[in-house]
């Protein structure tokens, strides 16, 4: 990736922040002076990733546009831990309108501040993955295809949590749901494509497309930060666990998000109209049993004689994205 | 009633939602014992002076340091680094080098002629310390800096005991020392040199003290009986050594043979190679594995050309040929006797094997002796009231560093003995294991190590064999240290929380914890790369 490693031990560029690093060189989450964009009340499961990563994008991209930001979000988990009416988290310009129409309400709002003259407010969709690859797809590919001048995140959490875990086209293949139950022979969720959105995207020749996680802040900012310097369509896709629906611990939300990387299962890349133009490489390359393991929706393969069947074709997977991205740690 | 259409309530923030009512556990920062400071026989706080060093604070670091040790230039040098040993770093990639770093602080507040802290305000006490080695001198540091006036009485002509009488040149330059010594006599000491203590009640009415630290060091070579023939050159190593020390070398020939596997058999043998011997050979009677002499320093006497003989034992010794047995280790791993006898060119023979106190001092007193030690308890003190005892003297591992670990707290011992308060030892914080870091965050660095001079030059010198760091280099090995059990302001906390509950205090005040809004999810802790952080049962 084209991005410059500080090299300051003791925590070298992996951490939040270093006392020893110039203000410049650190996160914006580093500093006490970030906007905290989704402020604290809300009411996200303890330990809930898609909290974690809506202030780190937002408030970067606070930061890139120098507060002139206004977003969008749609129905899903965010949007209802955040505001209950009459209570809001969102210390930014912040809107709401229906599941499946955020991409066009952003649309809407860019089209606005561009008819007011307002070049210098940038607009960001947001969603979770139901309201990206299901139900708000088709208003995404049509803001895509138009190419409006909109930044929109998915943050992924391979559900529809909110609602009580169901399946969504984003769901591991072999994971447990509501509606994907861990039962008869192909137990949980269907082996199939989903929807693999950031290869959708790419696919309308959009200017910027990028995946991230919430276990490396570094990266996810400097992505925002990216996107922010195109005009048109972009899209970033954050991986955010979620410990209810996952059933994984609270504490483990972003060792989950980077063991999810660090198996491949997870690809961290970024393309520009239509190519990739940089990947995160594997740092410490691990087994997807290693990243499976402590999730309860995927327990079905390791109970009693496991699913060794099951646990390779998902490895299998791993090792596509690794070979497809070229993801492999250096030394490999 | 001002309000939008269709809006019946007022907003507000969700900040009155005071969500830290769900937790169940909440996250404490704690300090833990770094596995380093817990190793260090001076009590150090290492970790604490890298932090500084980390910043390119050095004299901040450096003066952290000297609270503990005022010998760090020395130590630097001589230290067996036993904190090294312990690091967490070694689970990732390799130790820090701390003892390469020490010595760089060392050498930095030589040079910019940094001072020890102010003695403290005089107490009226006087404390008589015989012996001014490692252990003398620490004690006698940490005794100005509570106040009391020191009395520091040494045999020899010159201060520093082994660390001048025993360590060659080669691996500690006397201007170090001379400087580190001159140091704490800048604190105001009566310096009594040439002087052998005879008894100890005398001494002590003599100079008017209060209490005696014992510090005579183990000076004495143990002899064994070899039957050697009248013409055959015999020497103990300490002797020896003690004669390189002070200029008079004695002649040994070119065929030197050192008798024993310790650190000090090594010290000959080294020195015996840069006074001109071509072969310098030690016999020892175990092999490698089981030489007492630490790896490091046999490592470089064998690139220095010293050659060992191991499983061996020396039969008799004349005139020119040393005679030798062969000896072969049992199932308990002792060296037994094989018959097989094999012959050794020799001019000279040196005995390393090992060195006893000298206690005569000691006789006619009320003080202890046990196996050729004196036996102390938890403040140093022995069963005389008001007198102390350390380093060589005690029971212990006789390293110079072990040395002054004994002269800090018989110092502290001293103190409260003077004061007449109750001594006891601070309490430990528990230890910060390895299995609590999140080496993650840290990024892969290999270790520095010092340039060691070329083999060559160091056969025939007593130049000093192990450079110093680069500032540079110091610096980046000071920042490879994991803080282990310490906050070190990283602002993973800070960032991972997905509850914005972490505030940041700034400064070097760290963080504290908005128990309002902290739901008690545990990503702080889990996150956390130093292990700082626990989580502990709300009470309910």
């Amino acid at each position: 990736m084209s991005e410059s490693r500080v090299h300051f031990y003791q925590v070298g560029s992996f951490a939040v922040g270093n006392r020893l690093l110039a203000d410049a060189d650190r996160t914006v989450q580093a500093s006490p002076e970030r906007t905290n964009s989704l402020d604290s009340g809300h009411r996200a499961c303890q330990g809930c990733g898609e909290a974690l990563g809506a202030r780190y994008a937002l408030d970067a991209a606070m930061r890139a546009t120098g507060g002139q930001l206004v977003a969008v979000n749609a129905t899903g988990c965010l949007e209802v831990f955040s505001t209950p009416f009459p209570e809001t988290s969102w210390r930014i310009a912040w809107l709401h309108s229906l599941f499946g129409n955020a991409p066009a309400v952003a649309t809407g709002v860019a089209a606005a501040m561009r008819a007011k003259g307002r070049h210098d407010v940038r607009v960001v969709g947001q969603a979770g993955d139901g309201g990206t690859v299901d139900i708000g797809f088709g208003t995404l590919s049509g803001m895509f295809e138009r190419n409006d001048d909109v930044l929109f995140i998915c943050y992924d959490n391979e559900g529809y949590m909110n609602t009580g875990v169901q399946r969504s086209a984003a769901t591991p293949p072999a994971a447990r749901t509501a509606t994907s139950e861990a039962l008869g022979a192909d137990p949980g969720n269907v082996f199939g494509q989903g929807k693999d959105l950031p290869r959708l995207a790419m696919a309308h020749d959009i200017p910027y497309v990028a995946t991230a996680t919430v276990a490396d802040l570094h990266d996810l900012e400097r992505k925002v930060e990216r996107a922010m310097t195109f005009r048109g369509a972009r899209y970033l896709h954050v991986l955010v666990p979620c410990p209810l629906g996952w059933g994984a611990a609270s504490a483990d939300t972003v060792r989950l998000a980077r063991l999810a990387a660090e198996s491949g299962f997870f690809p961290v890349f970024e393309a520009e109209h239509g190519v990739v133009t940089g990947v995160r490489r594997i740092r410490r390359r691990v087994g997807v049993e290693e990243y499976l393991r402590p999730q309860r929706r995927f327990a079905h393969l390791f109970a009693g004689e496991g699913r060794p069947d099951l646990v390779a074709r998902l490895q299998a997977i791993a090792d596509a994205n690794v070979e497809r991205y070229g993801l492999a740690p250096e030394e490999e | 009633m001002d309000r939008p259409f269709a809006i019946t309530l007022p907003v507000g923030s969700s900040r009155a939602n005071h969500t830290g009512s769900w937790r169940v556990e909440r996250p404490v920062y704690v300090d833990r014992l770094p596995p380093c400071n817990d190793a260090c026989p001076a009590g150090e706080n290492i970790q604490r002076w890298l932090y500084h060093a980390e910043s390119g604070d050095y004299e901040t670091a450096w003066r952290t340091l000297v609270e503990e040790n005022p010998l760090p230039a020395i130590m630097g040098r001589v230290c067996f680094h036993p904190c090294e040993s312990a690091c967490n770093r070694v689970r990732v990639d390799e130790a820090v080098g701390i003892n390469a770093v020490e010595r760089f602080l060392g050498d930095t507040a030589i040079a910019h002629g940094w001072r020890l802290p102010e003695p403290g305000p005089d107490t009226g006490h006087r404390v008589l310390v015989v012996g001014a080695g490692p252990a003398g001198l620490s004690a006698t540091y940490h005794l100005r800096r509570a106040g009391h006036a020191v009395t520091l009485v040494d045999g020899a002509a010159r201060l520093g005991g082994m660390m001048r009488y025993g360590i060659p040149a080669y691996r500690l330059p006397r201007a170090v020392l001379d400087a580190e010594i001159e140091r704490v006599l800048e604190m105001g000491v009566e310096v009594v040199c040439d002087r052998s203590v005879g008894d100890v009640a005398a001494a002590r009415d003599e100079f008017g003290a209060e209490a005696v630290f014992l510090a005579v060091g183990a000076q004495l070579g143990r002899r064994v009986s070899i039957p050697a023939g009248d013409s055959a050159k015999v020497i103990d190593a300490v002797t020896f050594l003690h004669r390189v020390a002070e200029d008079d070398p004695p002649l040994l020939g070119r065929r030197v043979v050192v008798y024993g596997g310790g650190d000090t058999a090594l010290d000959a043998a080294r020195t015996a190679r840069r006074l001109g011997a071509t072969d310098a050979t030690i016999v020892y009677r175990r092999n490698r594995a089981k030489m007492p002499a630490h790896a490091e320093e046999v490592e470089q006497a064998l690139g220095e050309g010293v050659t060992v003989r191991w499983l061996s034992t020396i039969e008799r010794f004349e005139g020119e040929r040393l005679l030798i047995e062969k000896m072969a280790l049992n199932a308990a791993g002792f060296p037994e006797p094989t018959g097989e006898l094999e012959e050794l060119d020799a001019d000279a023979l040196v005995l390393a094997l090992g060195q006893d106190t000298d206690l005569s001092l000691l006789e006619g007193s009320a003080v202890r002796v046990e196996d050729g030690v004196v036996p102390v308890g938890e403040s140093m003190m022995t069963d005389a009231p008001g007198v102390f005892a350390g380093g060589d003297v005690a029971p212990s591992d006789r390293t110079a560093t072990v040395a002054v670990g004994h002269g800090k707290r018989a110092a502290h011992g001293i103190d409260a003995y003077l004061t007449g308060r109750d001594f006891s030892r601070p309490a430990r914080h528990p230890l910060a294991t390895f299995e609590r870091l999140n080496t993650w965050y840290y990024a892969d660095a290999p270790r520095t190590e010092r340039p060691e001079l070329e083999r060559i030059r160091r056969q025939t010198n007593f130049e000093e064999v192990v450079g110093g760091l680069t500032e540079d280099n110091a610096l980046f090995e000071a920042r490879r240290c994991l803080s282990c059990g310490n906050c070190f302001e990283c602002d993973n906390c800070f960032g991972v929380c997905p509850d914005n509950a972490v505030i940041k205090l700034g400064g070097a005040e760290r963080y504290a914890f908005d128990y309002d809004y902290c739901k008690g999810c545990g990503i702080c802790v889990a996150e956390c790369p130093c292990g700082a952080i626990e989580m502990v049962p709300e009470r309910i």
